[in-house]
């Protein structure tokens, strides 16, 4: 009843025999050894396995392994090139935008793919953007900085656009 | 959790889809995003043995106009619908459900087909395509079928798909122009599922309303049509006091649950208050 | 206190590199060989005999290793699980082992535990055992818990009542007599299920040969994990090494030592094999333990101008099918619920009752937003029958700063603080007036905005060695190490065990003010009960009230002896030799100085050392603080009410806390801003819903309502800042301040939104249907 399951996750290929009832949240922690990806629940609320899969954010836990047969995966692992941080981690930090860091890998990807498809939000956007992770830490009054100041810093002619204002 | 075992296929067509579905009888079921199907599996409320993997069938996600029809493949995505310009054009109504369902990433995987099919009354799309009069086209062992969605929705997780039977697309009559929609969806918290939610679909003529239609959501074991508000608003004004008038008139004949989100008293009042508030949003537009 | 450069600065936090990278390892994250994986088999009935369990199915499904029951295990027990007295040193309790012996008394109780060599086996066998329930009549209900006839959980118990005691001082029947005004009032305190995002996850590791356990938990108090873990198992203390990796949140959920720390250990014990048990979320909701579910009843006396003379408060609290290990812990309420306030007496009694239900212990705030409730819906129900404004109300009953120290009724007495500063300047904030006006011009168009206030006190730093002792068994002092190395950067060890607190970041700039060592060159460890002396962990908001002063003051022992090897390189007097930045030099000279890192070498070179002096820089400190420590503050919450469908939209939310010296500012913002959404949760959102069956109605994340960034405001903070004379850098606690304060600040609010209503209480949750059906229960006429 195995499965040869074939994805490259941050630029690398993996290749494995699964079940198909492997999530693949459990390949990427278990197989590819990336345990960057966090479970949190069991009925797809908390977003702490938010992964990208060929452009789209997915929870990583509501797909098996089987259907990701083939696809790009990035992972949290994989947004820093190097030594520098991306845009996202860098602001999370520099804002306070995490604290106990659980619900971190999976909102930073929630908030990437919030920012490729809209690189100014506004504040009820940003917000909007989040309401498939859960954080119990911050409040999201941090996160909701974080991903403002990554917007400025990500967006093209950066200065330019002044986003919203927190508070 | 992790869901019980099964034996998986990824046909590569659809009649390749239906060939294995009837093989495997009732063992089977069809896997689409699995955003519904794969939360019960986790919690072993679904124990299927064999999952036939549609999502690889290739051209089933479109979105497009054709004889005076909005055709949706099945495996349109929620996303896909969300950000349609076709759709934000043409079926607002649609459009902006799509965006009220679950989460991005949510949005990003289930699939209209998904949705329909799975019949969950408190789902946002069914009483979006039954406001619109939809059309299902249908596969299965004996060929193509067409079920209108006032016949589709049966009852709580019941469609009137046999087992052996796809969604192959979804067919809605494109709305003459001065007809817009829209969808108002109540939830204590923004991922949520609606408490109520409120489909409307209304073609204003001058100062009239030459055509209107309203879906419920979660007003009873299926979605249902507010008839007393279409009655009491087809080919009358669209002024204030029509309006609210007709709206009272929400929650006819309906059979709200009780649970956690609220009693039947409750539904039926927000079922009055949100189709008000959608006529009024869209008349104002005229 | 040394002039700082640190203290008071929001430099990033150190944890953060790798916690943004995916990087951190959290207990499932640990590298793992030969892992066995247990899943542990739960009770479904709240209430029943076990009259059977029968595991052989199990035990023949594939990969499977071993099943064990209750009965099979229960001579492997050496204690039940601990619990402590918690201010009721009286209460009843029955003994509570880590897997049901003959009965279950909650769902979600352990019964069985499977072993096998993955997850997936264990979870396929786990459904093969088959446990034959003769079910009882259940309890769930905490008034009819003891009704005479009710199911008795516990036949050693006798009832279910654990405990009816009084903390009262003051003439209450004279307040009463006094009393122009009399008000009584049910105030609910709804269940609530803590929801780390991180559920709890254990790897035991017991090596045979070796004789030594090292058990891995997702914990706040690997120290006391480390203590039970050695008794239960009848394993020396110092065989025994906890630690606490990587932690995902914890909010008081994990605060007590949990049967699956002793199970996994055990089975590991067994097998030989280390053994990891991964919490699923449905777990999560029934196994750890819930907060508050209380229920209050209250008396008040006041004058017709406001004055509050007396409360007669009466505690209900559900302790859940046992007592939990700090399951009283919640009585604290009773003890601190005269708030910020004087009055003339005070009457309290204090009900602990069993029901078939998850136990109960500590939940962010534990006992005090239970108190600050209390007194703060008190001031607005005393405003409201009195006709005074809330902010009059409130001033009138202010305990003063020319009070302070105060002592309460009960005997407790406060730090400091002028309760009016921040009071006024959260009114500023809003602009109290003008919101009032803006109020009465809506209502007129049929709007409802309300104005909620709620000028909290509470207590925290736990804390003093002798009450502290008297409540949990054992002093909670601060722990430090402090040590240079020969290099000249350095070690702290704390016993406290942050889960998200920063402590890695804001200890270490307490270390480098005193060292003048630069914070990148100073590592904070903890969580491993290896690396230092016992800790006592964290909880309580009291981390940095002990330990982080601890590091101060073990700091400052390192610098006075870094000075006296200084002043013995320099060949100068002790007396004359001063250490600033980093530096030691003669006063007047200091181009003439000797560097900390210099000094560092010299510890470690006999010769360079003063005669007779030890090597080495370090230094241990058990902190034991003069008092506890109560900070303060005011939060306002300006709602609207949509009349139609009866939701609350919070427009605003403004608080001035203090908190007395912030460390990092930063991190103090950010722990207010997690608390303040948790104590809206608890307005708005959550609760844990039991059907009179006895079961769980919302067991997972899709029922129970965690607020999600699109249902909260951001949030407008200010500080003042009044050190606590009790430690050394004037530090109190915030980690709980904004859940205490939070949650009657917006039920103030929307009470005050629906005082044209007639409205004066609402229960938490404020849920749409309750508000809706509040304002429409006269057919919607308006008083
Ligand atoms: C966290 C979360 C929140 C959600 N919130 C909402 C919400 O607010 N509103 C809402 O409407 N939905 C919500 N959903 C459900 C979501 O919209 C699902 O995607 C959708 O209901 C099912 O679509 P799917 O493609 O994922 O179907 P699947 O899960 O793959 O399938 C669902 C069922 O339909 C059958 N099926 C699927 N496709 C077909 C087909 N083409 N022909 C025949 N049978 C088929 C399957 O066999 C299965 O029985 C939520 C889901 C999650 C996980
Ligand atoms: S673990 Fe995937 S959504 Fe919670
Ligand atoms: S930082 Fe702890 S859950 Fe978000």
């Amino acid at each position: 009843m195995r499965r040869r399951v074939a994805v490259t996750i941050n630029g690398t290929s993996y290749e494995h025999e699964v079940e198909p009832r492997t999530l693949l949240v459990y390949y990427i922690r278990e197989q590819a050894g990336l345990t960057g990806t966090h479970i949190g629940c069991d009925t797809s609320n908390c977003g702490a396995c938010t992964v990208e899969i060929d452009g789209h954010t997915v929870k990583s836990c509501t797909m098996f392994a089987v259907q990701a047969d083939g696809a790009q995966i990035t992972t949290i692992e994989g947004l820093a090139k190097g030594s520098t941080l991306h845009p996202l981690q860098q602001a999370f930090w520099d804002e306070h935008g995490l604290q106990c860091g659980f619900c971190t890998p999976g909102m930073i990807m929630a908030a990437k793919q919030l920012l490729d498809r809209n690189p100014s939000p506004s504040e009820r956007e940003i917000r909007l953007g989040l309401e498939g992770n859960l954080c119990r830490c911050t409040g999201y009054h941090n996160i909701v900085k974080a991903i403002q100041a990554a917007a400025k810093v990500m967006a093209p002619g950066a200065e330019a656009k002044a986003p919203a204002s927190v508070s | 959790m992790i869901p019980a075992a099964f034996d998986y296929v990824v046909p590569r067509t659809l009649p390749e889809a239906v060939a294995e579905l009837v093989k495997r009888g009732q063992e089977a079921k069809v896997l689409a995003g699995g955003h519904s199907l794969i939360p019960l599996m986790k919690l072993r409320l679904s124990t299927p043995s064999f999952l036939v993997d549609i999502g690889r069938i290739s051209n089933l996600n479109y979105i497009r106009e054709e004889d005076g029809h909005v055709a949706i493949g099945a495996l349109a995505t929620h996303h896909d619908i969300e950000f349609s310009d076709l759709l934000k054009k043409k079926l607002p109504l649609l459009s902006g459900a799509a965006a009220q369902i679950g989460d991005p990433q949510v949005r990003n995987r289930g699939t209209i087909g998904g949705a329909a099919s799975h019949a969950d009354p408190f789902g946002d799309f069914p009483a979006c395509l039954l406001a619109l009069d939809a059309e299902l086209k249908v596969v299965g062992p004996k060929g193509e079928r067409n079920i209108a969605a006032r016949d589709f929705f049966v009852d709580t997780f019941t469609s009137a798909l046999e087992p052996d039977e796809i969604v192959r697309e979804i067919r809605i009559a494109t709305p003459p122009t001065g007809s817009t929609g829209t969808y108002l969806k109540f939830s204590r918290r923004s991922q949520d599922w609606a408490i109520v939610a409120v489909a409307a679909q209304v073609t204003v003529s001058g100062h009239n309303v030459a055509n209107v239609a309203i879906g419920l959501t979660g007003m009873g074991s299926r979605p249902l049509r507010a008839s007393g508000v279409e009655q009491a608003l087809r080919g009358k004004g669209a002024h204030d006091e029509d309006i609210r008038a007709a709206a009272e008139r929400a929650a006819e004949g309906t059979d709200p649950p009780q649970d956690l989100n609220g009693s039947p008293d409750y539904r039926r009042h927000l079922a009055q208050v949100l189709t008000r508030r959608a006529l009024e949003q869209i008349t104002a537009h005229h | 206190m040394a002039i700082s450069q640190m203290v008071g600065a929001s430099i990033k936090r150190r944890e953060d590199p790798r916690l943004v990278t995916g990087t951190g390892s959290y207990v499932d994250d640990l590298p793992q060989t030969a892992i066995v994986h247990m899943v542990v088999v739960r009770s479904t009935d709240p209430h029943a005999r076990i009259t059977g369990i029968d595991t052989t199915r199990a035990k023949e499904a594939d990969g499977v290793i071993a099943v064990f029951t209750g009965k099979e295990l229960l001579s492997e027990f050496g204690a039940p699980l601990p619990v402590t007295d918690c201010f009721v040193p009286t209460k009843k309790y029955p003994k509570h082992y880590p897997l049901a012996i003959d009965k279950v008394r909650y769902v979600g109780e352990p019964v069985a535990i499977v072993l096998a060599s993955s997850l997936s086996a264990a979870q396929d066998a786990a459904e093969r055992v088959e446990v034959r329930y003769e079910s009882l009549p259940p309890v769930v209900d905490i008034e009819k818990a003891i009704e005479k006839g009710a199911p008795v959980l516990h036949d050693e118990v006798g009832s279910n009542l654990s405990y009816d005691v009084k903390f009262a001082a003051g003439d209450i029947e004279a307040a009463f007599r006094e009393a122009e005004v009399k008000i009584t009032q049910r105030l609910i305190q709804q269940r609530l299920i803590p929801i780390a995002v991180e559920p709890r996850g254990v790897v035991a590791d017991y090596r045979t040969w070796a004789r030594k356990l090292t058990i891995w938990s997702s914990t706040q108090i690997p120290h006391f994990v480390k203590v039970w873990a050695a008794v239960i198992l009848g394993i020396p203390e110092s065989d025994v090494r906890v630690v606490a990796p990587e932690v995902g949140g914890g909010f008081g959920s994990k605060i007590r030592v949990y049967p699956e720390e002793i199970l996994t250990a055990l089975a590991s014990r067994r097998l030989g094999r280390p053994v990891k048990w991964i919490e699923d979320r449905g777990e999560n909701t029934k196994a750890t333990h819930h907060g508050r579910s209380q229920i209050w009843d209250v008396e008040i006396a006041a004058k017709r101008d406001g004055t509050v003379l007396g409360i007669r408060p009466t505690q209900w609290l559900d302790l859940g099918a046992y007592c939990s290990q700090f399951g009283t812990f919640q009585v604290l309420g009773m003890l601190v619920a005269q708030g910020a306030y004087k009055m003339k007496a005070f009457d309290g009694r204090a009900v602990g009752v069993f029901t078939n239900r998850t136990p109960t212990d500590a939940y962010r705030g534990a006992g005090r937003p239970e108190a600050t409730y209390l007194i703060e819906r008190v001031m607005d129900l005393v405003a409201r029958e009195t006709g005074v404004d809330p902010v009059e109300v409130r001033r009138k009953n202010f305990v003063r700063v020319e009070d302070q120290p105060f002592t309460t009724l009960l005997g407790l007495t406060y730090d400091s603080g002028d309760y009016r500063i921040t009071l006024d300047r959260a009114l500023q904030m809003v602009d109290y007036q003008g919101l009032r006006r803006e109020q009465a011009e809506k209502r007129k168009q049929g709007k409802y905005l309300g104005i909620g206030l709620s000028t909290y006190i509470e207590i925290c730093g736990l804390g003093p060695a002798v009450p502290t002792q008297a409540a949990v068994g054992v002093s909670l002092w601060g722990m430090s190490v402090v040590n240079v190395h020969f290099t000249g950067k350095a070690t702290v060890i704390i016993g406290s065990s942050p889960h998200g607190q920063g402590h890695e970041t804001t200890y270490a700039q307490v270390a480098a003010d005193v060292l003048g060592i630069p914070v990148e060159d100073i590592d904070v460890q903890h969580g491993d009960t290896a690396i230092g002396p016992m800790g006592m962990d964290t909880y309580g908001s009291r981390s940095t009230a002990l330990d982080g002063n601890a590091v101060h003051i073990s700091a400052m022992k390192v610098q006075e002896k870094a000075r006296k090897i200084a002043a013995h390189l320099l060949e100068a007097a002790e007396g004359d030799v001063v250490y600033e930045g980093g530096k030691a030099y003669v006063k007047g000279t200091p181009s003439k100085a000797v560097t900390i890192q210099e000094i560092a070498v010299a510890a470690f070179q006999t010769s360079r050392l003063p005669k007779g002096m030890e090597g080495g820089l370090e230094a241990t400190t058990f902190f034991d603080p003069t008092n506890f420590v109560w900070p303060f503050g005011a939060h306002i919450a300006v709602v609207e009410i949509d009349a139609e469908t009866g939701a609350t939209r919070i427009l605003r939310y403004v608080a001035v806390d203090d908190c007395g010296t912030r460390i990092n500012p930063m991190v103090v913002d950010g722990q207010l801003h997690g608390g303040i959404a948790q104590g809206i949760g608890q307005a708005l959102f959550e609760e844990a819903v039991y059907d009179e069956a006895g079961q769980l109605r919302t067991g997972s994340l899709l029922d129970y309502l965690v607020p999600t960034a699109a249902d909260l405001p951001s949030f407008e903070l200010e500080a003042t800042i009044t050190p606590s004379p009790v430690n050394p850098l004037g530090t109190k606690g915030i980690g709980e301040a904004g859940t205490i304060a939070s949650s009657p600040a917006i039920i103030n609010a929307i009470v005050d939104a629906l005082a044209p209503f007639g409205v004066k209480d609402v229960s938490m949750p404020a849920t749409p249907e309750k508000v809706w059906q509040l304002m429409h229960r006269n057919g919607g006429t308006k008083r």
